[in-house]
């Protein structure tokens, strides 16, 4: 973004504060374009009167990310990249989380091929309120050969809405993908010193965004960058090579914050996306699966961090996806946004009058976790968010804003008659809050059940002591 | 998977980062924390276990506008002659005819005036003490592994011991069942067999609410575990305030001219007499605050100002929060925290440690399996808890932290791993990517 103050955006606005982008000032939505949760598109008199049209042009120009944003596939599955504007989350915050591709090859056999095109696709690890999923396939022509490349292709896109990488070095392989996914705008992989020409003009014809390639070597990987876009191709992405140990690794790391540094400081010929390939973890000469697929991790878990995109993965074990997804939700994540839900009562499932009640803290990461911990295993029941200013059970107890007469002010704030509404006259409290049991049943006069010091144990916990005796 | 394989045997490709075997630690059994003996209240073995800085874990969530309130300047001016380039795809084929060549520039930040503290951990007998050798942790003056100037040390990692058996993560338990009732071969195996650069010595057992051990008993705890190592150590009191300056100034006065790193020192404490201990008997001090940035500031300010505590005795811990549990405020409050001091701010010049023990309490570390039917299968547990260390104590490597304090012996050799490669002293068989595409990866 090449302006950082609401007022600098508010000069191209039609300053007449109509509302009807929904902020009651055009000043205000200048702010929201500034922090990028609006967009000059929300703006309708700015897009339909025609004697805005050179504002609209100017503001968008002003207000396009440093780096390029760049789109893979189509459809509610599409996998956006770059568009970022900081190199430090906390200035702002960062956009488009780093894309996880998974690898298969045109040289599996097709039922293998299927099964993990399927397991990528159905990964799912539950949140704060939502799911962690995967991104995308990325097929490698190990054949490199055209027909086979073009029937791994086909067998993949029949199976998944994921975007796909068109993996080859050689141009007729990767045109013979292209015929077969056209509709489907998979990322081309990879245009290199030898090849550029062939596969720039494949990008050309076919409308598709492309990979430059130039491992170690930043002034060879700008010059195509810089040759493709003079040429017209604007979705770039940029493969400095992903090297997987000792120094090649270090100098990769280096060239990362090299090639993202330059394009936030303004140096729009190498302002784009960065792919890299912690795949290569199983190039390094690494005895064990196990061992490969750790240190896969890391080398995801620095690129992550350190300016990666898009990533080129392999291993598909649990204990290698679920902390790649976690770091990329870790760091991706606005820090502007609020951490605690809204102090009330919910229902989980359909309780009645003699479903358990319960209660947690307002932290979303705890309210979210005990919530699907219960709802999972189909436990009805009625869940008090105490209002503990957004901090988790131990923390509060340990810190007093998870206290007896917090937990009786939410109750009455809330609605919830205990002594009414429900006919068991019981409250289940966290076991981490067990040390407000006796307060509690002074300050609520009911029943008061300690719970298991973790929500995961609840159905265990449930079928042991509920109803109570 | 079927192929079964010994977390031990990936210590093997850290050979060269003098790492050593890791025989017989074969994890395949039952992994599930032991909470027995808890009983029904909050109990501090709990908060011993996650670390002593997460019994508190989080005043710090209601202070996210303190944290991020400040907008800082958005993007960087425009460099004037590069505007996007026009574009028109319709034009006709072939438009790519020559390479225009482009060379890459890149400069370093200017705004990086400032050189962090170097601060050294441990006393040889250059120096009065009795240590084998002296760790430095600190020093920089660039973001971590960056090009723009070379970092002067590289990460150290500290082994937790605890002066009583506790309730540990199975995983982590195996490696150190029969050394736990002695804290002096506990400390022992983590030096020989796991390579720490250092030894953490947490004197939990002095909380009134565990065993109450007297601060003179403690520190019997404390020259066991100096007598039983060279090399630097870091003492540890069991979180409890009242208490911990009393037991920390005894275990400095036993440990008198070995410089060991008291921890902590932190605002809900009498900060005083723990800086006090450290000047009068040779120590450093780790000031330890919650995810807090202008509260770590004020401590610093505190020790500097109020308690003489020279500049090359102060690490900093600003809390540690596990992966999915927090680590996106950790993670910025290091970063943030690093960046600040790098710029000039003499309040925030000093090296960083970090609890990576915590991230046990992330129940993907540990639990056998999700609770939620609707997750992808989790897989073996045993496999997920070292990758959760790993990747939360790498993360704020990244960040800017210096020190690990860390306990699963397969994480801490991992972490050194990547850290030194990074750092620039792990050679490695060059590896050819031109065929990544067609190799049986």
């Amino acid at each position: 973004m090449k302006i950082n103050s609401p007022l600098e955006a508010y000069k191209y606005l039609p300053q007449t504060n109509c509302g009807e982008c929904g902020e009651p000032t055009c000043m205000a939505f200048a702010s929201k374009l500034i922090d990028r949760s609006g967009k000059t598109a929300d703006c309708p008199p700015l897009v339909k009167e025609k004697k805005f049209a050179k504002k609209l042009a100017e503001l968008d120009r002003l207000l396009a990310p440093e780096i390029r944003q760049v789109t893979i596939g189509v459809g509610d599955r599409a996998a956006n990249i770059g568009g970022d504007d900081v190199l430090y989350r906390h200035k702002l915050t960062f956009f488009n989380k780093t894309k996880m591709f998974f690898d298969v090859a045109d040289n599996m056999d097709e039922a293998a091929l299927v099964e993990r095109v399927k397991k990528i696709s159905d990964y799912k690890k539950f949140y704060v309120g939502r799911n962690l999923l995967l991104d995308g396939v990325a097929i490698r022509a190990a054949s490199n050969d055209p027909a086979k490349f073009a029937a791994a292709v086909k067998k993949v896109v029949e199976n998944t809405e994921l975007p796909v990488v068109l993996c080859s070095f050689n141009p007729a392989v990767l045109k013979a993908g292209l015929e077969v996914a056209k509709d489907k705008n998979p990322l081309l992989y990879a245009a290199n010193k030898d090849n550029w020409k062939e596969v720039g003009e494949l990008a050309l014809e076919y409308k598709v965004p492309v990979v430059v390639s130039a491992f170690n070597d930043l002034d060879g990987l700008k010059t195509l960058a810089k040759t493709f876009a003079e040429a017209g191709i604007k979705d770039i992405v940029l493969d400095p090579g992903t090297y997987p140990s000792g120094k090649g690794l270090k100098d990769t790391f280096t060239n990362f914050l090299k090639i993202r540094r330059a394009g936030i400081m303004g140096d729009t010929e190498i302002a784009y996306p960065i792919m890299a390939m912690p795949l290569t973890a199983w190039m390094a000469g690494i005895s064990d699966p196990v061992s490969a697929s750790y240190w896969e991790t890391v080398l995801a878990s620095v690129f992550t961090i350190r300016y990666g995109d898009i990533m080129l993965l392999h291993s598909m074990d649990p204990y290698a996806t679920m902390p790649e997804v976690h770091l990329a939700e870790t760091i991706y994540t606005d820090p502007r946004s609020p951490v605690a839900v809204d102090s009330k009562m919910y229902k989980v499932g359909t309780p009645d009058e003699n479903s358990p009640v319960l209660f947690t803290t307002n932290f979303a990461l705890t309210y979210y976790t005990v919530e699907s911990d219960l709802a999972s295993n189909g436990i009805n029941c009625w869940l008090l968010a105490v209002n503990t200013d957004g901090i988790g059970v131990e923390a509060a107890a340990a810190g007093g804003q998870l206290s007896a007469d917090k937990v009786k002010d939410s109750f009455d704030k809330s609605g919830f008659d205990i002594h009414k509404d429900v006919t068991h006259n019981s409250v289940v409290i966290p076991g981490l809050a067990a040390r407000l049991q006796g307060d509690l049943e002074d300050k609520l006069g009911v029943r008061v059940m300690v719970g298991p010091m973790d929500s995961g144990r609840l159905p265990g916990w449930m079928e042991k002591n509920w109803p109570p005796k | 998977m079927a192929k079964k394989v010994k977390l031990s045997e990936m210590t093997d490709m850290f050979k060269d980062v003098e790492v050593l075997a890791l025989e017989g630690v074969t994890i395949e059994g039952d992994i599930e924390l032991d909470l027995s003996g808890l009983g029904g209240g909050f109990d501090p073995m709990l908060a011993a276990l996650l670390g002593q800085e997460s019994a508190v874990l989080a005043q710090h969530f209601g202070r996210l506008a303190s944290m991020f309130g400040v907008p800082v300047g958005i993007g960087a001016p425009a460099t004037g002659a590069s505007a996007a380039p026009a574009v028109s795809p319709a034009l006709a084929a072939p438009k790519l005819k020559d390479l225009i060549p482009s060379k890459f520039d890149f400069s370093n930040i200017e705004e990086w005036t400032t050189q962090i503290q170097e601060v050294p951990i441990g006393n040889t007998s250059a120096d009065g003490g009795s240590r084998g050798k002296r760790v430095l942790v600190g020093g920089e003056k660039a973001l971590p592994f960056f090009p723009d100037a070379p970092m002067p040390n590289r990460n150290q990692v500290t082994i937790d011991v605890f002066d009583m058996r506790i309730g540990l993560a199975k995983a982590v338990k195996e490696n150190y069942d029969e050394v736990m009732d002695s804290p002096g071969e506990w400390a022992k195996k983590n030096v020989d067999k796991f390579n720490a650069d250092m030894i953490t010595i947490h004197l939990i057992s002095t909380d009134p609410l565990v065993k109450d051990t007297s601060p003179k008993e403690a520190a019997k705890t404390v020259e066991e575990v100096l007598q039983a190592v060279d090399v630097p150590i870091a003492i540890g009191g069991s979180g409890n305030p009242q208490k911990d300056p009393e037991v920390l100034a005894r275990a400095a006065e036993v440990a008198e001219g070995e410089r060991c790193l008291l921890a902590s020192a932190s605002l809900n404490l009498d900060y005083a007499a723990i800086a006090e201990a450290a000047l009068k008997y040779d120590h450093d001090v780790l000031s330890w605050t919650q995810l807090d940035m202008n509260a770590q500031k004020e401590l610093n300010r505190k020790l500097m100002k109020q308690c003489n505590v020279p500049r090359d005795r102060i690490i900093m811990d600003p809390t540690t929060a596990a992966l999915g549990y927090g680590l996106d405020y950790a993670y910025t409050n290091m970063e943030r925290i690093r960046l600040a001091a790098l710029m000039g701010d003499e309040e925030l010049t000093f090296p960083m440690s970090s609890g990576t023990t915590n991230a046990w309490g992330a129940r993907e570390s540990w639990m056998v399996s999700s609770p939620l039917k609707e997750d992808s299968d989790w897989g073996p547990r045993e496999y997920r808890g070292p990758i959760w260390e790993i990747v939360t104590g790498l993360s704020l490597a990244i960040a800017g932290n210096d020190l690990f304090m860390m306990m699963h012996p397969t994480s801490v050799a991992v972490l050194k791993h990547i850290t030194q490669t990074l750092f620039g002293t792990v050679e490695a068989e060059p590896v050819d990517l031109a065929n990544w595409i067609g190799s049986g990866v």
